[in-house]
């Protein structure tokens, strides 16, 4: 293994940066900017048994040191992602990608991860059980911990893939949530998916985003996605990839101090698009600084 | 696409909250009038998105209105302070569609992105007519600027103050191949109701990323969902889906 790689649920990574869903498309117009070959992997863009829009504009807002979306899961449906997406992408990427997927109900989890199951693409499916912006679904499997198992065992059952759990941070015990998946089979874990929030437009009086709330990400929501991977890697023994404002080669170090097995990168991709191969590239200097010889040491308690 | 480093050359006052900002860099991105770019500012963090008004070698033109922080803190910066911007972003107006006659309709803030597309035209030796809305006199800017080019300049103000009393739409004339239009979208939809050709309208909205990677611009046509920052911000009339 290079001094950069790790491991995810037996899947060897060169490095451990990954772009986060929903930051990164699916992955193709990325690559008329860089060669995305030389990410560890890209989570794609989370996609649902049906096409979906999303929700009503405006659905962007700036934040102190962050950004609320409350884009709503626009997907053209996992028909086409199979027929027309992943094809595009298999000619830009060589390595196996992170199927993100959501849903409203147990079956559709269940149907979509079937589906793409069949795709030898896809390296990993990271069901997305925390997502802030759908009404009916996403957050609320991700909130109680019975709902989330259900969908983790439902999940299990259509597919032989490592199977991530990505988990919301709008809940008052993580842990809790986080081992029930573990319980059910879930192969690891993927936190933290944004912080609900919203903002005010002071000349119209009203919220900025049609949706009203939507989720905090960017580097604002750091520190707490660290600690919550923190506390949640210290009582599973599944992997736990870390995700939550990283946007340099320190924040990734941290995250993997804190116990993350590899690392997603979301908004910073948005306001820098060459970020996650800058991050990639600042992290050998960032290692010596720190004495740091190789990224399996990092794990702490190992 | 590309990011790079832009100094500022000159800031100036057009109006009470309109400034004309010229810029220095690589422009060599910048492929069509009608583009964006996206401007990373010191203590933001999301880039802010301005229309292209002018290009000439490596000085770019930029004139916004002041809405927000972002407006804000752009507007307080000197000549000699250095940006990061993404250029070359979104589909830009084609000129090919103009025919004969092209009509450009711009209306406040959305006047600068013809500036650029009307200097095109007049280089291919059209005849261009602009027509230009404002609420008042003392809100109006660029006018001259598009006689200096050769175009037929029509001014219509809310209040009558300059020009025609009205709306853009009071000022259309009867003979025209293509209208190019930027501006409010109410301003908008009364151009799409009074034109017989098509139109090329560019839109505006709240965006993430500008480069298409976040969905947070989209929005419905005839032809499917698009993301104002990458198939847009120009639409043609046809494709056109009204969103209420």
């Amino acid at each position: 293994m290079g001094r950069l790689s790790v491991e995810l649920c037996g899947v060897e990574l060169d490095n451990p940066v990954i772009p986060a869903s929903g930051t990164f498309g699916y992955g193709y117009e990325f690559a008329e900017l860089y060669d995305i070959n030389l990410l560890g992997s890209f989570s794609f863009k989370g996609t649902t048994r049906e096409p979906r829009f999303g929700n009503d504009t405006p659905r962007i807002a700036d934040c102190p040191a962050g950004m609320l979306n409350s884009v709503g899961l626009q997907n053209p449906g996992v028909d086409r992602v199979i027929d027309t997406e992943l094809p595009r992408l298999a000619k830009c990427f060589r390595k196996p990608v992170m199927a993100n997927v959501s849903g409203f109900s147990v079956e559709d989890y269940a149907y979509t991860c079937r589906r793409l199951d069949g795709e030898p693409q896809v390296g990993w499916l990271e069901v997305n059980i925390s997502c802030p912006n759908v009404h009916g679904g996403g957050m609320s499997f991700g909130t109680d911990p019975k709902a989330a198992a259900s969908v983790v065992r439902a999940v299990k059952a259509v597919t032989t893939k490592p199977v991530i759990i990505k988990l919301t941070p709008n809940v008052t015990d993580i842990v809790s949530v986080a081992k029930a998946c573990e319980d059910a089979g879930a192969d690891g874990l993927s936190l933290i998916n944004t912080l609900l929030g919203m903002r005010v437009d002071l000349r119209t009086r009203k919220p900025i985003l049609a949706n009203v709330m939507g989720g905090l990400s960017g580097p604002a929501v750091f520190p707490v996605a660290l600690r919550m991977v923190w506390q949640t890697a210290r009582a599973v023994r599944i992997p736990v990839v870390g995700m939550g404002g990283v946007s340099s080669a320190e924040d990734l170090l941290e995250m993997l101090m804190a116990g993350a097995a590899a690392v997603e990168v979301g908004a910073a991709n948005l306001i820098d698009p060459w970020a996650c191969k800058k991050i990639i590239e600042a992290l050998p200097a960032a290692m010596d600084r720190y004495g740091i010889k190789n990224l399996q040491e990092l794990r702490i308690g190992e | 696409m590309n990011d790079t480093i832009f100094t500022i050359l000159s800031q100036r006052k057009l109006t009470e909250n309109v400034f004309e900002l010229k810029l220095n860099g690589d422009t060599s991105r910048i492929t069509r009038p009608g583009q964006f770019v996206n401007l990373r500012l010191e203590g933001l963090y999301l880039r802010r998105p301005i229309s292209v008004c002018d290009l000439e070698g490596e000085t770019l033109t930029l004139v916004y209105k002041l809405v927000g922080r972002g407006t804000l803190l752009l507007s307080q910066m000197r000549p000699g302070q250095t940006l990061p911007v993404l250029t070359g972003l979104g589909n830009g107006y084609d000129l090919s569609l103009a025919g004969e006659r092209p009509l450009l309709i711009g209306g406040g803030v959305g006047v600068p992105p013809l500036y650029l597309l009307a200097r095109r035209l007049r280089e291919t030796g059209k005849p261009v007519s602009v027509i230009l809305g404002f609420n008042t006199a003392a809100e109006a800017f660029y006018a001259d600027r598009f006689l200096a080019l050769g175009c037929t300049v029509s001014l219509t103000t809310v209040d009558g103050s300059l020009g025609q009393r009205g709306f853009v739409t009071a000022a259309i004339p009867a003979d025209y191949t293509h209208v190019y239009t930027c501006g409010p979208e109410p301003m908008l939809k009364a151009v799409y109701r009074s034109i017989r050709t098509g139109g090329s309208f560019s839109f505006e909205k709240r965006m993430g990323c500008g480069f298409g990677a976040c969905m947070g611009c989209s929005c419905r046509t005839i032809t499917g969902y698009k993301r104002i920052c990458r198939e847009g911000p120009v639409l043609q009339k046809e494709e056109i889906l009204w969103e209420d």
